[in-house]
């Protein structure tokens, strides 16, 4: 049978030449190509960021690194955390630029992150940067929750009530009518939910995320989303953060209401860091972290949010409260945030995830 | 005694061409696919859990009602899309109707785009604030209800297809002798046309059913509350990085395509020839009344597709739905979106798609071609062929998920031993080249079907008369096949361009910010919350895809043209 064996013949080495042409055998300490030079010319940066917010703030840097490639990795909080932490035995971000420090707590956990003071340092204040010596992380702004009404939608069920605290949300007859961030994606979500559990102690802050979940129409997949939904009218009352909420509002005109919650507002910081590389982090990513914390930049920041690393802007945008500080949970505590974020996360999916868009 | 078999240069040759085409399919379907199935087996911290993962599976409930729902509405919206083309079908060529032309052409408009548009546009129509909800249509749209709608509409065009194909293959005799016999319609029915046409129905419900079952754009749009198995692995390898779990949910869901596929080619089998040679075509016979209420049908369906697409046109075009009704174009300027990336991810996407029409019709031209015209090595060419249309019950997220699996990774690690394997393809990843040959795969069968369908139709003579000639078997194929076959070359190149314009499913997890995809910046701004410039940039993407099949019907028909006047000559 002389086909069959040539069949198997060209099976063996259809294998084989698979073996050769895949696969090189070697030990199991790969090594690494160390010393090479590092690509200076082009920049991963990963962020939360809103959309409209880096096409602004990134100008400075374009005009200024003209040669430089900036590749801009954005997407909601959590999945930039998730991605970060996937990546973990081969980085592919040289920076991380504006996202939640609670989550860089958690990378810094998995020591992910190199530490590097850049430039300005020490004009950021000591609440809004790492304590050691030379920071792993340094903050550039703090964002909040905030609750955009849509008066038009609540009218248009009869509804003259605008809610002021979290407690009104509870209230039957906004049932149906509440967009809500999802935390395992959203640092808005995030936040909330962790301003609510120590607002009311975990226990009783389930209870209330319980009684919550009654009114609430939809979990989306990103904290701008809620409010943005709201100004279409697709939900009267969107669980946001203020720039976002400020932002939607004027869209709706008089039908807008911005409210930050009467208990007070959750809260973390945007911050920035340098990625550990086992090849070595690039000149130009620090560079973009000098840059990053310029005072040109921290008034782009102030812009839209009121609570900035130097303390807060000089003018308070329009629609904020007039001492936002005072309106942030002074009890929260961004280091339990992050010891604790798996376990909230499990919990708040295996209780709501039914919900979730 | 067996005949021993003499193998010429030429033999060797083709045993080259097929020995490349399966090592193609090796390292581009069958790792990936080995990848995910192991991956299944493990945790995440990589220690081998026997079932574990399927348990764990099991026992949450908020997975397992993902299962049944994806089921429910893959049952439901098939039944309505497969339903509904039956009686379109019906009425076109069974009834004297006017406007056959632009009523078929309006169906088959859901062809060229995403998924994603017939959710958002269901929002704009049945929303909270929708057109439809305004004027006192309360349906609750977010979940089930938005989910089987936008499904149905999505599969029409492909159960269209198939039951006109069926219906076109009609003997009138059968009908001739049914009227002497003096049956009432609904017996012509019920006797005739239905057994008629029983195999394109089969067809066409498990081909709907899989499209809706692994469907991603519609339920991440309209889902709300409904999970479905796409989203879930969307979830988990997204939202959690927890590729074990999205392997185990990537088995649940293609278990149910193998089953769909098996059970469709074991029904397909049985297929025998509707039509002899001594058929008549089918005779219209008008009919007032019933041609009324066919006319009527045809029209509302038409409409209802086409009010999809000016409902997100419109949605596009004003400044904010549904407060600020002033027309704008300020949507379109694709630099403002993404980060300023929309407009470069609109061109990634053109380009993609290009190179994957060329090179997919190319390579699915060739493997049909050696699985066809050559007489040679018949194990290799059955395992070939079998590789080939594997991929239709391959669903895009499994595809998409197992190409990570495999490309990811620097290196594997063989297990009890201090050894690795050094993945070479790992070059592969993050790159543009990824995502064209991720699309090969994953639409391959069709245009698979197409070119052998085409080359089944050439004479086997020219290959026998160049055998003898002793003329080369690749310059019979480059100076008459290839030629001849123009006509479904285009055809495959069109397939693959439209479906790699519109998909998200299989590239969802293998993009980068630089290679980014237009089909994947609608869904990341849709997540964010901009309708607007998600329903523009999903307007750019019909009409491209509009425009590159117009140039394919022209030169169609020019080519056809040209054939004719060849074959009258």
């Amino acid at each position: 049978m002389k086909l069959k064996k040539l069949l198997s013949k060209i099976f063996a080495s259809v294998l084989i030449l698979s073996v050769c042409a895949g696969c090189v055998q070697q030990t199991n300490s790969v090594s690494e190509t160390e010393g090479s030079a590092l690509d200076e010319t082009t920049l991963n940066v990963y962020t939360a960021l809103e959309d409209d917010q880096i096409a602004e703030y990134l100008k400075g840097f374009k005009e200024r690194f003209p040669e430089v490639k900036v590749n801009i990795t954005r997407d909601s909080t959590g999945i930039i955390t998730a991605k970060l932490l996937a990546e973990k035995d081969n980085p592919q971000a040289d920076v991380v630029w504006a996202l939640s420090a609670a989550n860089l707590l958690v990378l810094d956990s998995h020591d992910m992150l190199a530490p590097y003071a850049p430039k300005e340092i020490d004009k950021i204040l000591p609440e809004f940067k790492d304590s050691t010596q030379t920071p792993k992380w340094v903050g550039i702004d703090a964002w909040e929750t905030a609750i955009l009404v849509n008066k038009e939608v609540l009218e248009s069920k009869g509804i003259t009530d605008i809610p002021t605290s979290y407690e009104d949300l509870t209230d039957p007859q906004y049932k149906g009518l509440i967009a809500m961030p999802n935390p395992a994606s959203s640092g808005t979500g995030t936040l909330t939910v962790n301003g609510i559990l120590t607002l009311y102690g975990e226990e009783k802050g389930w209870e209330y995320l319980d009684r919550l979940h009654e009114n609430v129409a939809a979990y989306l997949h990103s904290g701008s989303a809620p409010a943005k939904n709201a100004a279409k009218g697709e939900y009267g009352i969107g669980i946001s953060f203020g720039y976002r909420c400020i932002k939607s509002a004027k869209d709706l005109g008089d039908n807008g209401v911005v409210v930050f919650p009467e208990e007070g507002s959750g809260w973390d910081l945007e911050a920035n860091c340098l990625i550990k590389r086992p090849e070595g982090e690039k000149e130009i990513a620090k560079k973009f972290l000098d840059w990053a914390i310029e005072d040109e930049q921290i008034q782009k920041y102030s812009v839209n949010y009121p609570i900035v690393a130097t303390g807060i802007g000089d003018q308070i945008p329009e629609g904020y409260a007039v001492n936002p500080v005072d309106q942030l949970i002074k009890e929260i505590d961004l280091k339990w945030c992050a010891d604790n974020r798996d376990r909230i996360l499990a919990e708040w999916t295996a209780r709501y995830d039914g919900k979730s868009e | 005694m067996k005949k021993k078999m003499a193998y010429t240069g030429q033999d060797y040759f083709k045993l080259v061409l097929l020995a490349c085409l399966l090592f193609t399919f090796f390292v581009f379907l069958v790792m990936p696919l080995l990848m995910l199935f192991g991956k299944a087996f493990f945790d995440q911290s990589g220690t081998f859990v026997w079932f574990d993962q399927f348990i764990t599976y099991f026992r949450s409930s908020n997975m397992l009602r993902s299962l049944c729902n994806t089921i429910e509405i893959a049952f439901i919206s098939t039944f309505i899309s497969v339903g509904t083309a039956f009686f379109f079908s019906f009425c076109l060529s069974r009834k004297d109707i006017s406007f056959k032309r632009e009523l078929k052409t309006s169906a088959m408009l859901p062809m060229f785009a995403p998924s994603m548009l017939f959710g958002m546009s269901l929002i704009y129509l049945l929303g909270n604030k929708g057109v439809l909800t305004q004027i006192g249509l309360q349906i609750p749209v977010y979940g089930k209800i938005g989910i089987v709608i936008a499904e149905a509409i999505y599969c029409f065009p492909i159960a269209l297809m198939i039951i006109e194909v069926a219906f076109s293959a009609a003997d009138n005799r059968l009908y001739e002798a049914a009227d002497t016999l003096g049956a009432s319609a609904l017996r012509k029915m019920m006797t005739v046309t239905l057994p008629s046409v029983k195999y394109g129905l089969i067809n066409a419900f498990f081909i709907c059913f899989t499209y809706s079952f692994t469907d991603f754009g519609a339920p991440s749009v309209v889902g709300g509350n409904f999970n479905v198995l796409a989203t879930d692995i969307y979830k988990q390898v997204i939202g959690q990085q927890n590729f074990n779990m999205g392997a185990v949910v990537g088995i649940f869901m293609m278990i149910t395509t193998v089953i769909s596929f098996i059970v469709n080619r074991v029904t397909s089998a049985k297929q025998t020839s509707a039509i002899s040679s001594k058929s008549i075509p089918y005779k219209i016979k008008p009919h007032k009344f019933s041609d009324r209420i066919a006319t009527l049908f045809c029209c509302i369906v038409s409409l209802t597709i086409v009010s999809f697409f000016l409902i997100s046109l419109y949605g596009s075009l004003v400044s904010s739905w549904p407060y600020n009704l002033k027309l704008t174009l300020e949507h379109y300027d694709f630099t403002k979106i993404a980060a300023g990336t929309g407009l470069d991810a609109l061109k990634q996407s053109i380009k993609v798609s290009c190179l994957v029409a060329v090179f997919g019709s190319l390579i699915a031209f060739i493997t049909a071609y050696l699985i066809e015209k050559i007489t040679v090595f018949p194990k290799i060419r059955k395992l070939l062929y079998f590789l080939s249309i594997a991929p239709t019950a391959i669903p895009g997220t499994v595809i998409g998920l197992s190409f990570i699996l495999f490309f990811n990774p620097k290196s594997f690690a063989i297990p009890y031993t201090d050894w690795s394997i050094i993945n070479s393809f790992n070059v592969l990843y993050g790159t543009t080249l990824i995502l064209i040959v991720v699309n090969i795969v994953h639409y391959f069968s069709v245009p698979f079907v197409t070119a052998s369908t085409s080359l089944k139709r050439l004479d086997s003579e020219f290959e026998s008369v160049s055998d003898s000639l002793s003329v080369p078997f690749y310059k019979t194929f480059l100076k008459i096949t290839l030629p001849m076959s123009v006509s479904a070359l285009m055809e495959m190149a069109t397939y693959y361009f439209m479906n790699s314009m519109i998909t998200v499913s299989a590239v969802i997890f293998l993009y980068t910010p630089v290679t980014k995809l237009a089909s994947i910046v609608i869904l990341n701004i849709n997540d964010a919350g901009d309708d607007a410039q998600a329903a523009a940039l999903c307007m750019m993407i019909v009409m491209i895809n509009m425009v590159v099949r117009f140039i394919y019907d022209i030169v169609h028909k020019r080519v056809m043209q040209k054939h004719q006047a060849w074959m009258v000559r």
